[in-house]
């Protein structure tokens, strides 16, 4: 369906059997003003609940950081099925998100369990090294027992207009991951405008990838609903056009409930309650999962709960 | 039955929304007409001056990226907040020896001079900008913009409407400010701190620093990073002198005595000039 | 992608239940509504000499709210005569800036009772609280607040030109965006130093009495603002009133037309906010989804109840199809419901009078042969609501693709070049407002510079601001509101000494 391939301006992508896929352009201050006002919308009550419920099974708990040991990502872990101690019935989280050298100890840790074991790979965060020291490290990891791999998109040779270079590599990740699943991280923080995150999010779907992500969250800028927004919208464009579901993961800066929910509601009014799960949606986070659990317990108890009282990760 | 020990306020400088002393310790130490003294306020150095100047930079790009319409609030807030200030600043004026009759309609002054400026903000554009009927297919839209940082010479003898009439315009129109103030100004120019600090103004937006005119404005003249001095509240004898010096990186000297007036508005923005082709 | 308002409850099913979004209410307990209001005339408020009352009711629910005084002719010529006596006694003398200050007041209070203020709007008026919230309320306090500080900088608002007031404004404001609506007339009149007399419209009189707490809160002078709640015929005394200077009307083209005949030969000055059948341009290059968004939000903001809607979509031919399913999708999304409901996008038709009217507009296309889509939102069972509709099939010479219809119903039309675009867009006798997307800025800049309407937006849509000058050309009448020119409107000029 390529009705807007004639559209004077539109920037075509060839996949790499070579089906072309059409981005079109983007206009940041209605796109802002959208995602301002889905991210406000007024969740309460059941809605809340249900959103919080499945906004912690959307989670991916991570933990990336130079002194991760064997000991905090197994705390991790049991943080990662059992995120209330004192309540049952918050369910566990979609995965654990670690460095490669980490990942042995995490599938072990999650041995029985319904999370999945996520890794970044591919000379996270910046993505600098050689392709090949790259699938070389992703193959790792797959060998290891990851379940799912996070790469970065090459930056380097997306801002330098090489994009068949970008979409190259992604598709060599893709293999090279064998049956685990693939998320591309964008890192939408450096790359400038919504209309190049645009342009970067089809690349990295033209060229196989499970899921777009956001960001590294090695960066200060994150995650944000324009962002957010823009992506969805290009998923969307992107499965009308091919017929293919890819996911989307948000990441970096996303601490609060409310933020959380705002997510969801951008989600659903864009790409619909299909896209409402696991299989289609991540939230890439840590602390955000204390709020959650505080939030869900002032709903059953009707008090605001102490952080203090949560277990330290 | 004893009196009343009264805590005595200290009277410091505002530079980057805090407030410090000077770095060198010294002060000005400020007396009333009968010789008793008042207190003993910070004396700004070229070094308090030079960290003025750079939390003045570092707070005015995104200070000029605000709406208009925001900068204009704020200023009314600072009306605000100085209006509920008067007591206390017609008795520092007081103080010093202005009477008062004198010192209630400065005030009078300086707190509709702030509004005065509020209302000039979500109007600029529209008062001193333009669009040129060019001879070709084009939209020419000509705009105020503001210059950057503003060295402001306040009037010693100026009284609260001397600050706040130059201090207004220039953050009207965008600019960051840093303001020198002494004399019988030194205790008014050191709560203005404490009023601007509580009126929604960005930290670094505006500055005052308390000291004397005829050492700090070579200086401030002389400083490559400041784009514009008004040099109202400098000694006549001095503006020969400070024009040379800031031919250095051609920053503009004005000397607008706060007239509320376009021409004052004029002096603390500059204009460009965008053109865009209309043609299919 | 669709809204499913499930009533049972939460189920196994976490998406369906967190994208219904269960009711979140605004609190109502913040307003309070009397039993019955009077007229404020010379600073307090009296009962009407010898009209009656009618009934002010909640639209999207038919209850019953207050009783509101019918003015007459008589209590005309009081708020006449009050504001006549408030403009000669001080408010025209007034130091200018002391009149500023009054105003930022006003701008303030409303500030400080902004959330009783849009909620009272939304319960009276029907439109969702979130747009009375964060457009509607925010708007008339920077009205205020921007026309505040030209009270006393006159001197700049004309160049070469000595200004003065006009004396007694005669103010008739329609329903659709009351408080903005009565900002819109006030802050101008009263930054020029007239006083006034404000007719708000029958069906949305409660926030212009609340305004006039405000006036009095303010403690602005007794006089110089007077409120004579009414029906059409309080409207007519009052545009017909030998003692008013001005007339300013916002409302329909039919009842400015015959405000135009009263006032000629009187030497009355007039300014005529009018209809309109805003066409809203969509070129192949648009970005698309926020095309999307700028459509909605022209035709369904506000049900439809507004002046410059951008109630006729004209699309490039080649993304015709894809638009159009793109945008039925986009409307299914719309929530139709509880103006109080925060999440309500699309809020109740203000009066039973208007449901009829927009329905007949609709039936009517049928007839003439022409299709209609309406989104599968479902109503709430009291109060007067229609569904986002899409009007295709179209000729051009329909009543429907000609007529203001003042509802959330978009006639959609295609065209293929530029010219042909221009020429549609302006085929009809209105000329308030048209929007166009396109992502070549030259392209805006050449459509902009030939479309006949008083206010063009691009690649945006319904942008309001105190500084932009408002109104339109042909019959969507004369005179600007808002901006610099907006001032104008207000003032008496004479050259400035030479």
């Amino acid at each position: 369906m390529a009705t807007l391939a004639g559209a004077p301006g539109a920037l075509t992508i060839e996949r790499p059997d070579g089906q072309p896929v059409h981005v079109g352009p983007v206009d940041a201050f209605a796109l802002e003003t959208r995602a301002k006002r889905l991210a406000s919308r007024s969740v309460k009550r059941e809605s809340k609940r249900a959103g919080l419920l499945l906004a912690t099974t959307c989670i991916d708990l991570t933990t990336l950081e130079g002194g991760d040991t064997p000991g905090k990502v197994r705390a991790l872990c049991a943080r990662a099925t059992r995120p209330d101690p004192d309540d049952l019935t918050v369910p566990p989280v979609a995965a654990v998100c670690v460095y490669p050298a980490l990942v042995a100890v995490a599938r072990e840790a999650l041995q029985g369990t319904s999370v999945r074991v996520a890794s970044v790979a591919g000379s996270f965060p910046a993505g600098q090294a050689s392709i090949d020291e790259r699938l070389h490290e992703i193959r790792a990891a797959v060998a290891d027992g990851a379940d799912e791999i996070d790469i970065v998109l090459n930056r380097n040779a997306l801002l330098a207009g090489r994009l068949e270079v970008v979409r190259d590599e992604v598709a060599a990740s893709k293999e090279a991951c064998g049956h685990a699943h693939l998320k591309t991280i964008l890192e939408t923080g450096e790359l400038g405008s919504y209309e190049m995150i645009r342009r970067a999010s089809f690349i990295a779907m033209a060229a196989g990838s499970d899921m777009i992500k956001t960001s590294t969250g090695k960066l200060p800028s994150a995650a944000t609903p324009p962002v957010a927004l823009c992506m969805a919208e290009a998923i969307r464009d992107f499965e009308q056009q091919t017929g293919e579901a890819v996911g989307l993961k948000l990441a970096g800066g996303i601490r609060r409930s409310k933020q959380a929910l705002g997510y969801l509601a951008i989600i659903a009014e864009t790409l619909g309650t299909r896209w409402l799960t696991p299989e289609r949606f991540r939230l890439g986070a840590s602390s955000l999962l204390n709020d959650i659990v505080l939030q869900l317990r002032f709903q059953t108890t009707g008090r605001y709960g102490r952080p203090g009282d949560l277990p330290v990760d | 039955m004893s009196e009343r020990v009264e805590v005595r306020k200290t009277y410091k400088l505002f530079i980057g929304g805090g407030f410090p002393r000077s770095e060198s310790g010294r002060t000005l130490a400020v007396k009333g007409p009968d010789g008793k003294l008042l207190a003993h306020v910070a004396k700004a150095s070229r070094k308090d001056l030079r960290e003025a100047v750079r939390a003045a930079r570092g707070a005015q790009s995104a200070w000029s990226d605000r709406a208009p319409y925001n900068r204009g609030q704020i200023l009314y807030r600072l009306g605000e907040v100085m209006e509920g200030r008067r007591a206390q600043l017609i008795a520092e004026l007081e103080d010093v020896g202005v009477p008062r009759a004198a010192a209630e309609a400065d005030l009078d002054d300086a707190v509709d001079a702030a509004v005065y400026w509020a209302g000039f903000a979500d109007k600029l554009d529209q008062i001193v900008g333009a669009v040129n009927p060019v001879a070709g297919p084009f939209l020419n839209l000509s705009n105020a913009i503001p210059l950057g940082v503003c060295g402001l010479s306040c009037p010693d003898e100026g009284g609260a409407t001397g600050l706040v009439g130059l201090i207004a315009p220039a953050i009207m129109a965008g600019n960051s400010a840093v303001g020198i103030a002494g004399g019988q100004a030194a205790l008014v120019m050191s709560t203005l701190g404490e009023i601007v600090a509580t009126s929604d103004v960005p930290a670094g937006v505006v500055n005052l620093l308390t000291g004397d005119h005829g050492q700090l404005l070579p200086w401030l003249a002389d400083h490559a990073d400041v784009d514009l001095i008004d040099v109202s509240g400098a000694p006549p004898e001095m503006g020969e002198d400070l024009e040379r010096r800031a031919a250095e990186n051609l920053k503009r000297v004005v000397r607008t005595h706060g007239a509320q007036d376009v021409r004052t508005a004029n002096a603390f923005c500059e204009i460009k000039t965008v053109w865009h082709p209309a043609r299919i | 992608m669709t809204t499913a308002r499930s009533q049972t409850g939460t189920g196994e099913n976490l998406a369906e239940t967190f994208s219904e979004y269960v009711p979140s209410v605004e609190a109502r307990d913040i307003v309070s509504i009397k039993p019955r209001y009077g007229l404020l005339i010379g600073g307090e408020e009296r009962e009407p000499l010898q009209g009656g009352a009618f009934a002010t009711i909640e639209p999207s629910s038919g209850d019953h709210l207050a009783e509101i005084s019918e003015g007459t002719q008589a209590d005309v010529d009081e708020a006449v005569a009050a504001a006549r006596g408030a403009f000669e006694a001080g408010w025209r003398d007034l130091a200018p800036r002391v009149r500023a200050k009054y105003i930022f007041r006003l701008a303030r209070l409303i500030q400080d009772r902004a959330r009783e203020l849009a909620v009272l709007e939304s319960i009276d008026g029907g439109k969702p609280i979130r747009e009375s919230r964060d457009i509607d309320i925010p708007l008339s306090a920077a009205h205020f607040f921007y026309h505040a500080g030209w009270a006393d900088k006159l001197e700049y608002a004309v160049p070469g030109m000595r200004t003065a007031p006009l004396g007694v404004m005669g103010q008739i404001i329609p329903w659709n965006f009351p408080v903005l609506m009565a900002a819109w007339k006030m802050a101008p009149a009263l930054a020029c130093g007239n006083t006034v007399v404000l007719k708000p419209a029958e069906t949305t009189s409660l926030t212009a009495l609340l305004l006039g707490e405000i006036v009095q809160e303010a403690d602005l002078p007794p006089g110089v603002v007077n409120i004579v709640t009414g029906a059409g015929e309080t409207g007519a005394a009052l545009a017909a009133h030998p003692g008013v200077d001005k007339v300013a009307f916002t409302g329909s083209t039919a009842v400015g037309k015959k405000i135009a005949r009263q006032v000629a030969g009187t030497g009355r000055r007039l300014t005529l906010e009018l209809g309109g059948k805003g066409a809203h341009v969509v070129f192949d290059d648009a970005a698309l989804d926020q095309a999307i968004e700028g459509i909605v939000d022209a035709i369904f903001f506000n049900q439809g109840h507004v002046c410059c809607a951008g109630s006729r979509l004209l699309v490039q031919e080649g993304i015709a199809d894809h638009l159009l399913g793109r945008l039925k999708q986009r409307m299914e999304l719309l929530r139709v419901g509880d103006p109080l409901d925060k999440n309500t996008d699309v809020g109740a038709i203000n009066s039973h009078a208007q449901l009829q009217r927009i329905t007949e507009f609709v039936e009517g296309a049928e007839s003439e042969g022409c299709a209609i889509h309406q989104s599968g939102a479902p109503l709430p069972e009291r109060g007067f609501w229609f569904r986002p509709t899409l009007v295709t099939g179209l000729g051009g010479s329909e009543r429907i693709a000609r007529e203001e219809v003042f509802g959330p119903v978009l006639t959609v039309q295609t065209f293929r070049t530029e010219a042909e675009a221009v020429a549609k867009a302006n085929a009809t006798r209105y000329g308030l407002s048209a929007g166009v997307w396109t992502e070549k800025g030259s392209r805006i800049l050449w459509m902009t510079q030939r479309l006949k309407a008083g206010v063009v937006w691009a690649n945006t849509f319904n942008q309001f601001d105190a500084a932009s000058p408002f109104g339109g050309v042909r019959e969507s009448g004369f005179g600007r509101e808002g901006g610099r020119q907006g001032l104008e409107e207000y003032l008496q000029l004479e050259p400035a000494a030479k």
